[in-house]
């Protein structure tokens, strides 16, 4: 029974418009006919790579097949979304650590997947959490930030007050200064998300604290600022003065849209190059006052141990470092050539250059930089590499703008005590390439 | 120092009077500031003026080396054995020995120069105040700020008392607590990183 061209056209849309109300939000989960064409493109392309491969010899090409998806049409526009990755990649996600399990997912902290990252910014759904209580629901609405203490005039803004001022936006790496805990000694991650996915990277939005910080007027014998969150742990750390006037920054959104829940919606501290719990989250409050408040988030945690059983305490700043991401660990390389990619980055300044090295630290070769190379921010490096199967351990090294070159663990190990969970692990990182080419965490 | 820091942020709005809206490449310009489109030049000031009285409820932070902040109320370790094991032993475990949610939190004194570091209250806080700040803003888990100053107090000193540091019936309070002598009062150093001195060897290194 064949229809006409205008009935046809009525009956897919009217089967469009079904299948846009079925999905009331997009997900990864595909409707049946969405799979089975999957499967058929699957075919006509696993066919079209041995195509390529046999082709470069000149020998037996077989013909590629035109793929389904160019001879029907696509899925229809949603009267609105907010739009998602490919149902094929719903595999790169944030998640919690499996080395260290906690007790409870309230303080906790999830990772994101840097081998899966190949810019410098971090897709907002990517970006690594830490929270002390859970992820508060913040009514933008009605939220307050106050700022008073040693001030001639203490002030409260409302966030439609606090976006009334000129915007400014920058980008900055952020990273936990737990990142690599598991992993000084010897290997207890498999992957790069394992062991460096405490670190992610966005352009930031809001505004300098030193504007406020101007207006409400600071007494003259203001040394340290406490900064305060909305949330169930109260969260708060003490930061000096010279910083705050710096280049901290009252932050309320990330990558081109307000702040993600997790990333403290409405309002959050930023706190360029240092450790990230100092940006805190969910901001209600910023205290002027002459010295540190010795908190329990700066005192019992978030300090070093070093010899003797001493601890160091405002360890801030994020020391130069640098990893290959690609290939890292859980990959697989094929002999002839690859490309050798990482990140690198600096609390301190600007990456000046990478190093890598493929014979476990014998021997170093620049690599190259990719632009842009912000200060604070995660660099992107690459280098040119053709295996050829031999066992290898690659590792990348970086120097920064103060001329500070990335340590080794070894190089650590001479100042401070490895001992517990230990923060600030900045150093060197290698991966272990087999015969196989399987690659392996190469620490310790 | 303030003061010469006011100086350079006040150079660099004079800086930003330049119309710098289509720089592109941040990488040129050095200074972090003045990479930015926008300033305050046009002298934009929205805060809306509060008393600290009313700021009351919110100003609930504790310099703890000296107490400064503490509230009225006090407590003792029998008080706050009876708060304890109402409110906190679920998750702690009975005389703060651990439970199912976090370890335990006595013990650990003189373990830091030994291979295994036992963190707890009593072995790792310098200041008996930070019990205080952070039971009263943290704790418990599931209902955070809601104890009385009173019962903050009394718990404070259960656990200063179990960790051998306190008598039973010692009342912590505004006074009393800050002068608790905490065994890792001296345990600190300031940051003085960077403290490795890696050089960048390019052939035959190590």
């Amino acid at each position: 029974m064949a229809l006409k061209p205008v009935e046809r056209m009525q009956q897919i849309v009217r089967a469009s418009m079904e299948e846009v109300q079925a999905r009331s939000s997009m997900t990864h989960s595909a409707p049946e006919k969405d799979r089975r064409s999957f499967l058929r493109n699957t075919v006509a392309v696993a066919g079209s790579v041995g195509a390529l491969g046999v082709a470069s010899t000149g020998a037996n090409a077989a013909p590629l097949a035109i793929p389904e998806s160019n001879k029907q049409m696509g899925r229809a526009l949603p009267p609105e979304e907010y739009g998602m990755p490919s149902k094929f990649e719903a595999k790169v996600k944030r998640r919690r650590s499996d080395v260290l399990v906690n007790r409870q997912n309230f303080s906790d902290w999830s990772m994101t997947p840097l081998q899966s990252t190949p810019g410098i910014v971090t897709p907002n759904g990517l970006f690594y959490e830490r929270h002390h209580n859970g992820v508060p629901d913040i009514n933008p609405d009605t939220h307050v930030f106050a700022l008073h203490g040693l001030v001639r005039k203490p002030l409260t803004l409302t966030m439609s007050d606090l976006m009334r001022y000129p915007a400014v936006s920058k980008f900055f790496f952020m990273e936990c200064s737990g990142n690599g805990l598991t992993d000084w000694l010897k290997p207890s991650s498999k992957t790069v998300q394992q062991t460096h996915g405490l670190l992610s990277c966005a352009q930031w939005t809001g505004i300098p604290v030193s504007w406020l910080l101007d207006e409400a007027g600071l007494l003259p014998e203001v040394k340290w600022l406490i900064a305060e969150g909305a949330d169930g742990s109260g969260h708060l750390r003490s930061i000096p003065i010279e910083k705050m006037l710096d280049d901290c920054m009252l932050v309320y959104a990330m990558n081109g849209e307000m702040l993600r829940p997790e990333n403290g919606y409405p309002l959050r501290l930023f706190v360029p190059g240092w450790e990230g719990n100092v940006s805190v989250k969910w901001l209600r409050r910023i205290k002027a006052g002459t010295e540190p408040w010795h908190v329990r988030g700066e005192t019992a945690r978030y300090t070093d141990p070093m010899p003797n059983g001493m601890w160091r305490k405002f360890s801030f700043v994020m020391e130069a470092k640098s990893v290959i991401t690609r290939p890292s660990g859980g990959m697989k390389i094929q002999r002839g050539f690859n490309e050798i990619q990482g990140f690198a980055w600096s609390g301190n300044g600007k990456i000046k250059a990478v190093d890598v090295t493929l014979d476990g630290g014998k021997n170093w070769q620049e690599a190259t930089l990719e632009e842009p190379v912000i200060d604070k921010c995660m660099t992107r490096f690459k280098f040119n590499w053709k295996w050829d199967g031999a066992p290898a351990v690659i590792a990348s090294r970086c120097v920064d703008s103060t001329g500070y070159v990335q340590p080794t663990v070894e190089d650590i190990k001479k100042s401070r005590a490895i001992v517990g969970f230990v923060q600030h692990h900045n150093g060197v990182f290698p991966w272990i390439v087999s015969a196989s080419g399987e690659v392996t965490n190469g620490i310790g | 120092m303030e003061s010469a820091n006011r100086m350079k942020i006040l150079a660099t709005r004079l800086a930003l009077a330049l119309p710098l809206f289509m720089l592109v490449s941040c990488a040129s310009v050095a200074d972090s500031l003045s990479r930015s489109a926008a300033s305050n030049a046009g002298g934009a000031a929205f805060g809306r003026p509060i008393s600290e009285q009313d700021l009351a409820a919110w100003n609930i932070d504790i310099r703890t080396h000296d107490g400064v902040g503490l509230p009225a109320g006090g407590g003792d370790a029998v008080k706050g054995k009876a708060v304890y094991d109402a409110k906190c032993i679920a998750c702690h475990g009975p005389d703060a020995k651990g439970g199912p949610v976090f370890g335990a939190m006595v013990g650990g004194i003189g373990s830091f120069k030994t291979n295994v570091r036992v963190l707890t209250p009593g072995s790792m806080y310098p200041y008996a105040p930070i019990l205080f700040d952070y039971i009263r803003r943290a704790m418990p888990m599931d209902n955070p700020q809601t104890l009385t100053a009173d019962e903050v107090y009394a718990v404070s000193a259960y656990i200063l008392q179990l960790n051998g540091l306190i008598g039973a019936n010692d009342e912590m309070n505004s006074k009393t607590m800050a002068m608790v002598k905490m065994p890792n009062r001296d345990g600190f150093i300031i940051d003085d990183r960077p403290d490795t001195k890696a050089l960048r060897c390019m052939k035959d290194c190590k």
